[in-house]
């Protein structure tokens, strides 16, 4: 088992929830979406995720529901494969294989056992160039089918699944590439194009960038780059058509979706607002304004009650049919560079990092959810390109989370610099952070670094923040009380200023104690005294700046580790004030675990990136990981773990405190696992997830630990040995009425006895008094019936019963639950001959 | 759907005293009613019992002034020379008052004439008290001693001369009949004990004593003399509680406020400081217009009066709440149908529905909401926002640069518009806090209408001006700079240098060096 264990690169969290347009459920209540290789499906109403559909093997880029069958799902995947699932249960019922890459899937209703797929022409994603072609979905039974019978019917395409579109019934297929709109007949067999002009006297770009087609009228709409809408009729005609223009959007129009009926049509693009055309007229129109970011796809659900938007900010919203929004779905929201870097909320040990433009936002990587996004710049936001925006660029916590401390900037010219640092205090009543003070322009030049200092084991530790700029200067700030007449209040303000010979400051860095404050000035790193704030000593590596700092902990504390833009890692003995050792790396990223010695840092020389987890007083690094990434990590952090988690190998105890998490080029979240996909994936699984949900509500947790409790008592007050029980677990009947739906199961007053028989029979080793203490949960009525019927039932047992408990199958069919019933009667009888 | 964020608009720290609750209480004083005296005040008394006349002591008359009158409603007069420090027994019917020939007189308060002469000290009795006992005066005077006097037998007790210079000051303790303390000019403050022959405790103030207080405990002793105000406890053999140095000039009265939570000091400095008793910080201070000699409170601190080398008696009356009751307040009608139902509370079977909060918006915060730029920042440059908020119009102006359309919103404005604009930049562009913006709004302003310079002589007028006045701020910032460097060459030449750091470096960059080398 430790043989196998191996040190393995995963994906965690914050999977892209805006690839490709939802679908819904036929009665609005699941909305479906592709995320990564996985299709979510979602609650419309609670915003919970109910199950994951994986089988996929690579992206999902399209879902649809069958037409046929409206609780059945299709997806399609870059893998080759459309996958039939059955989305309630989250079961996989067929797997079609195509062979190509496909980038959309459509299914008419029309057509039962034929789909339209979009694939690159001789499977070549890079020859640019896209077909859409038939694929005959057949019902061969075999949950694996070879489908290599494609007909193409438009070639040319653009490979977005919003370029094509199929029109009333399927009678046409309306497609846009680059100034053409094409729509060919399946009737006549026959395509006819519409071009457009590049360039037209005011200016206009009319590159097409989506279609969409009137559910009952012949009617297609297109949007296009300049942000006009157009709306093509007649176009049976190669000659007469006509098209009319409705112009809101100012940017590209980014995707257009027709309501149910086709009265409405429905438009979004980049300046995040929904827009609604009633009637499909230029003068009826309905807005639904700061949507946020950027409108990607919109869907709307069969039962026209609800439509959603997918956006930029890895969101989806949810919006009823009167404009009104009325649940979000929010994935981690990644930004084009996260320049807060990775941060971690002592609070909450959640993931901090920019989040939507002025937002930082707190993700949980345990649930895969963001927990909220805490407004920070309170401005509002204009969608508009080239505006320069006020940017978060910095976001630091104190070490109880008692104070986050943010930095924010703007800059339009290279003159012009606003900067704010704003310090934010946890307010328990609001279980949020709440602004305490304001500062404007704390630095005259860009804010490098900010630190708090760890005042745990301090007495009447006074909050301290660092900040380190380009202007030369640390300042030093603290707290004051400015409680005034009418309220508590505290503020902070500036203590001490610090330079060296007007260096740029690049970082700052506390001692583990808080003692020593370490900042480098360009190649000079110098060590202050946190008390006097007086120069202590300075080392001087002469290669090249410094990046980053950080200072060894527990054990290691006496050392003080640098990297240089050179690529060396230097750590220096405060005790002696000399260097100990270095090392050319080309480190880049350097970051401390809190609760250990340990220091990862990872180095980029070549194509990927190396980890390296090392302690400052060992020689010899504790692991090195190759290749962890293409291309360099951007930012890595360790968050500490609720529960240690067991490592086997000695190599990669490093891993079982603390997870250590990082961010690559291309910004996503990986981390780093020991366990194998298969124990990794296994608790997201479905089956274990329904067994496992039911235990895990707060409910139970305070049940359970009651209930063990007073079985722990009441084993001592007997004083004989535990007897180990599961009863709930171990008893079918139990699992059963645990587990099926609450609205097919008989009445409560029909269960009882066969519950409580259930547990007496499983049971009959045990004495009265646990059983009774089990049955406790139940209603008073079964435990006076209990009480009565204990000690008859150890002999006296129905072995009509027991053969029932033994065929019980984790399912209850309709016949089973006739049985049931029958059962129950002869129970009565049973129940009365006592 | 995040709802519309108004413009933030900036809050900058005020200036000034900060609004705690002492000073809310100590500026809670009606404007003060001058009298003119005869000479400079000497002391200030309260009568103990209502309704709290006090008598005033300058130059060679003492005069009783009621609580509200303006002028004085008894006088004692029958001094050949100045009288020193009329002082009030307990039970408000007698009054006992030193001379500069060196008598200490006693009048019944009804009375005109003296009930009593003390004769006995060779030169002036500065300061004169009753003992708690009521029966006994004490009296301290220039020749340099301190006598008890007997009232009923007008006779002196006993005569202490411990001082060595003036006994200008002192006080009795309202616990204890015997004890009282002296303060001289010797730097010294003695306590005596009637019953002993010396002196009980003899305490070093370091400077001529001008006034010294007991606290009503007993236990604490206050004294001034110099620029200082120290407290002592006297429990712990006179030892320094702490000394207060927050006048700059000597320190001639001092006073407790009636709960005894406050401690006020007046001094030659033109000020009444206020401190707080338990963290000995200033709490709040009073200017006035001359050297303040005599400082007193009305029980409840009803009446604030302070006496001033030029004669001049300043009384302040405190404000009354009902004052401000007395003034109904105008409430719109709208108000009811605003807060219509508000206090409803819903009963059990009412089916509740929440209705959206809906924020007010500002007008500017309207427009801007619907991306009318020109008319938000019409909107800002009214009257009342643009004079007393100009904040508001710099944040306006900021959030419209932001959006990138300031050049938009300025663009396009006729003679009157564009001077409104002018004189707004012209009044506020010097200020450090809306100076960053306003330079952006100028050069986009002198950008735009340069085409047009010339065509409007009113314009054109206030562009100068407006030229004026940013030269002025670069001459002025210019001087300050200069200011800055000189200051810092001195700042240079004072501090010594720390050779330590450097020594340290040089260490680091040869160990370096031998690593690498080494390696």
């Amino acid at each position: 088992m430790v043989a196998q264990e191996q040190l393995r690169v995963v994906r965690c969290g914050g999977s892209k929830l805006n690839g490709s347009r939802a679908a819904f459920s036929a009665d609005a209540k699941y909305l479906l979406c592709a995320t990564g290789d996985f299709v979510k499906v979602y609650s419309t109403t609670t915003e919970e995720c109910i199950h994951i559909l994986q089988g996929h093997t690579n992206l999902v880029t399209g879902i649809q529901l069958n037409p046929q069958n409206h609780l059945q799902l299709y997806s399609c995947s870059l893998d080759g494969t459309i996958k039939l699932w059955d989305f309630t249960d989250g079961i996989l019922i067929k797997t079609f294989v195509v062979g190509y890459k496909i980038f959309a899937f459509y299914c008419l209703a029309g057509s039962d056992d034929s789909g339209f797929v979009i694939i690159p022409k001789n499977n070549e994603e890079a020859s640019d160039s896209f077909q859409l072609a038939l694929v005959r979905l057949t019902k061969a039974p075999g949950q694996e089918v070879e489908t290599k019978e494609l007909s193409l019917i438009l070639d040319d395409i653009d490979y977005s699944p919003k370029c094509t579109a199929f029109g009333r019934e399927g009678e046409y297929v309306a497609s846009v590439r680059g100034l053409h709109l094409r729509v060919y007949f399946f009737k006549k067999k026959k395509t006819h194009s519409f071009p457009l002009s590049a360039r037209t006297v005011k200016g206009a770009n009319n590159y097409f960038t989506c279609v969409a087609c009137h559910p009952k009228e012949d009617c297609i709409a297109s949007g296009h780059k300049d942000g006009k809408i157009r709306l093509w009729r007649n176009f049976t005609h190669k000659k007469e058509y006509t098209f009319s223009a409705m112009h809101w959007h100012h940017s590209a129009v980014m995707d257009l979706a027709f309501t149910v009926e086709g009265t409405n049509l429905l438009s979004g693009g980049f300046e995040s607002v929904l827009v609604q055309w009633r009637d499909v007229s230029e003068s009826k129109k309905e807005f639904l304004p700061r949507l946020g970011s950027t409108i990607e796809h919109i869907s709307v659900s069969p039962d026209g009650t609800l439509c959603c938007t997918s956006h930029t900010e890895n969101k989806i919203t949810i919006i009823q049919s009167n404009l009104r929004v009325s649940a979000v779905i929010q994935g981690l929201v990644k930004g084009s560079s996260v320049k807060t870097g990775l941060v971690v909320d002592p609070r909450t040990k959640a993931l901090v990092l920019n989040g939507k433009p002025g937002h930082l936002q707190f993700f949980c990587l345990q649930s895969d959810k963001q927990l909220y996004s805490l407004d920070i710049v309170q401005q509002e936001y204009i969608n508009q390109a080239g505006l320069s925006q006020t940017d978060l660029v910095k976001a630091a916590f104190s070490a109880q989370g008692n104070w986050l401390a943010t930095v924010e900037q703007r800059q339009e010219k290279e003159s012009d610099l606003e900067l704010q640092m704003k310090l934010w205090v946890y307010d328990e009543q609001m279980q949020s952070f709440k602004l305490s003070t304001r500062v404007n322009m704390p630095h005259e030049d860009h804010v490098t670094a900010l630190c708090f200092r760890d005042t745990d084991g301090v007495e009447d530790g006074i909050p301290t923040l660092v900040t380190a700029a380009k202007d030369g200067r640390f300042k030093v700030w603290v707290t004051v009380d400015e409680s005034d007449t009418d309220k508590q209040s505290v503020g902070w303000i500036c203590d001490f200023v610090g330079s060296y010979h007007n260096y740029q400051a690049d970082n700052c860095c506390f001692s583990e104690d808080g003692s020593l404050l370490a900042v480098s000035f360009e190649e000079i790193v110098t060590v202050w005294d946190s008390e006097t704030w007086d120069l202590k000593c300075t080392f001087c590596h002469p290669p090249g700046k410094t990046w980053s700092l950080c200072f060894g902990r527990l054990s290691c504390s006496k050392y003080l580790l640098g990297t240089t833009d050179h690529g060396f890692l230097c750590c220096w003995n405060l005790l002696n004030c000399a260097l100990e050792w270095s090392t050319q790396l080309g480190v880049i990223v350097l970051q401390p675990d809190p609760l250990s010695e340990n220091i990862a840092a990872v180095s980029c020389i070549s194509e990927g990136s190396d980890l390296f987890v090392f302690r400052p007083n060992e020689p010899r690094p504790l692991c090195i990981q190759k290749n962890v990434c293409r291309g360099k990590v951007q930012c890595a952090v360790f968050i500490p773990r609720n529960v240690p988690e067991t490592v086997g190998s000695e190599k990669y105890q490093w891993l079982s405190r603390s997870q250590l998490y990082f961010l690559t080029e291309t910004q996503e979240l990986m981390t780093f696992s020991t366990k194998s996909p298969e124990m990794r994936l296994t608790p997201s699984s479905k089956q274990l997830a329904s067994e496992e949900s039911l235990p895990m509500t707060p409910f139970y947790v305070l049940l359970g630990k009651h209930r063990e409790q007073q079985q722990l008592k009441m084993d001592a007050d007997l004083g004989k040995p535990v007897v180990h029980s599961h009863s709930t677990q171990s008893s079918p009947a139990v699992k059963e009425l645990l587990h099926t739906p609450a609205h097919v199961l008989p009445s409560a007053t029909f269960l009882c006895s066969i519950f409580i028989n259930s547990l007496l029979i499983s049971k009959e080793n045990k004495s009265n008094g646990e059983v009774a203490n089990e049955v406790e949960m139940e209603s008073e009525k079964a435990e006076d019936e209990s009480d009565e019927d204990i000690d008859h039932t150890a002999m006296e047992e129905d072995p009509k019963l027991t053969e029932f408990w033994g065929e019980m199958t984790p399912k209850l069919s309709k016949s089973q639950e006739k049985e049931l019933r029958k059962i129950r009667k002869t129970d009565f009888s049973w129940i009365s001959a006592l | 759907m995040a709802s519309y964020k108004p413009v933030a608009v900036l809050p900058f720290p005020r200036l000034g005293e900060k609004v705690t609750q002492d000073t809310l209480y100590w500026k809670g004083y009606k404007t003060p009613v001058q009298i003119k005296e005869f000479g400079a005040v000497n002391k200030i008394h309260f009568s103990p019992v209502p309704p709290h006349n006090y008598a005033v002591t300058a130059s060679s008359r003492i005069h009783i002034y009621g609580r509200y009158s303006q002028e004085p409603i008894k006088t004692f007069s029958r001094f050949k020379d100045a009288a020193y420090c009329a002082t009030y027994r307990d039970d408000g019917k007698l009054l006992v008052a030193g001379s500069e020939e060196g008598s200490v007189r006693l009048f019944d308060i009804s009375g005109r004439a003296a009930l009593r002469q003390f004769d006995g000290h060779t030169k002036a009795a500065h300061v004169v008290d009753f003992l708690s006992d009521k029966y006994r005066i004490f009296s301290g005077a220039d020749d340099y001693t301190s006598k008890l006097w007997d009232i009923p037998s007008s006779s002196e007790i006993v005569s202490y001369s411990e001082h060595t210079d003036y006994v200008r000051c002192g006080c009795t303790s309202k616990l204890n009949a015997d004890l009282f303390v002296t303060g001289s000019y010797d730097h010294t403050v003695k306590l005596f004990d009637a019953r002993t022959e010396k002196s009980a405790l003899t305490i070093e103030h370091g400077h001529p004593v001008e006034s010294v207080l007991l606290f009503p405990s007993g236990g604490l002793l206050v004294s001034a003399g110099g620029r200082y105000v120290k407290v002592w406890d006297i429990l712990k053999g006179g030892h320094l509680l702490v000394s207060l140095k927050n006048h700059h000039k000597t320190v001639t009265c001092l006073c407790l406020s009636s709960s005894g939570q406050r401690l006020l000091s007046g001094s030659l400095d033109r000020h009444v400081k206020i401190y707080s008793t338990t963290s000995y910080k200033v709490v709040h201070s009073f200017d006035y217009a001359a050297s303040i000699l005599s400082l007193a409170l009305a029980p409840e601190d009803e009446t604030i009066i302070v006496g001033m080398t030029n004669g001049v008696l300043n009384v302040r009356h405190r404000k009354h709440e009902e004052n401000k009751e007395r003034i109904p307040k105008k409430r719109h009608p709208a108000y009811r149908t605003f807060v219509k139902g508000r206090n409803y509370m819903p009963k059990q079977e009412d089916f509740f529905v929440s209705k959206p909060v809906r924020n007010h918006l500002k007008k500017y915060d309207k427009l801007l909401k619907s991306f009318q730029v020109s008319k938000a920042l019409d909107a800002v440059l009214e009257v009342p926002i643009r004079v007393y908020t100009p904040e508001i119009t710099v944040a306006v102006m900021q959030e419209l640069s932001r959006r990138g359309t300031l050049k938009n919103a300025l663009a396009g404005r006729d003679e009157k518009q564009l001077g409104i604009l002018l004189t707004f930049l012209t009044r506020h562009v010097v200020e450090p806090r809306f100076a960053p913006v306003l330079i952006n709004v100028a050069e986009m302003i002198i950008d735009i209408y340069l085409s047009v310079a010339g065509q409007s002589a009113v314009v054109d007028k206030q562009f100068m001006r407006l030229q004026e006045v940013v030269e002025k701020e670069i001459d002025y910032q210019g001087e300050l700079l200069e200011t800055l460097g000189m200051m810092d060459a001195l700042f240079a030449t004072m501090t010594s240098k720390k050779v330590t750091s450097l020594e340290n470096k040089s260490n680091g960059i040869s160990k370096v060096v031998e690593q690498v080398a080494s390696s």
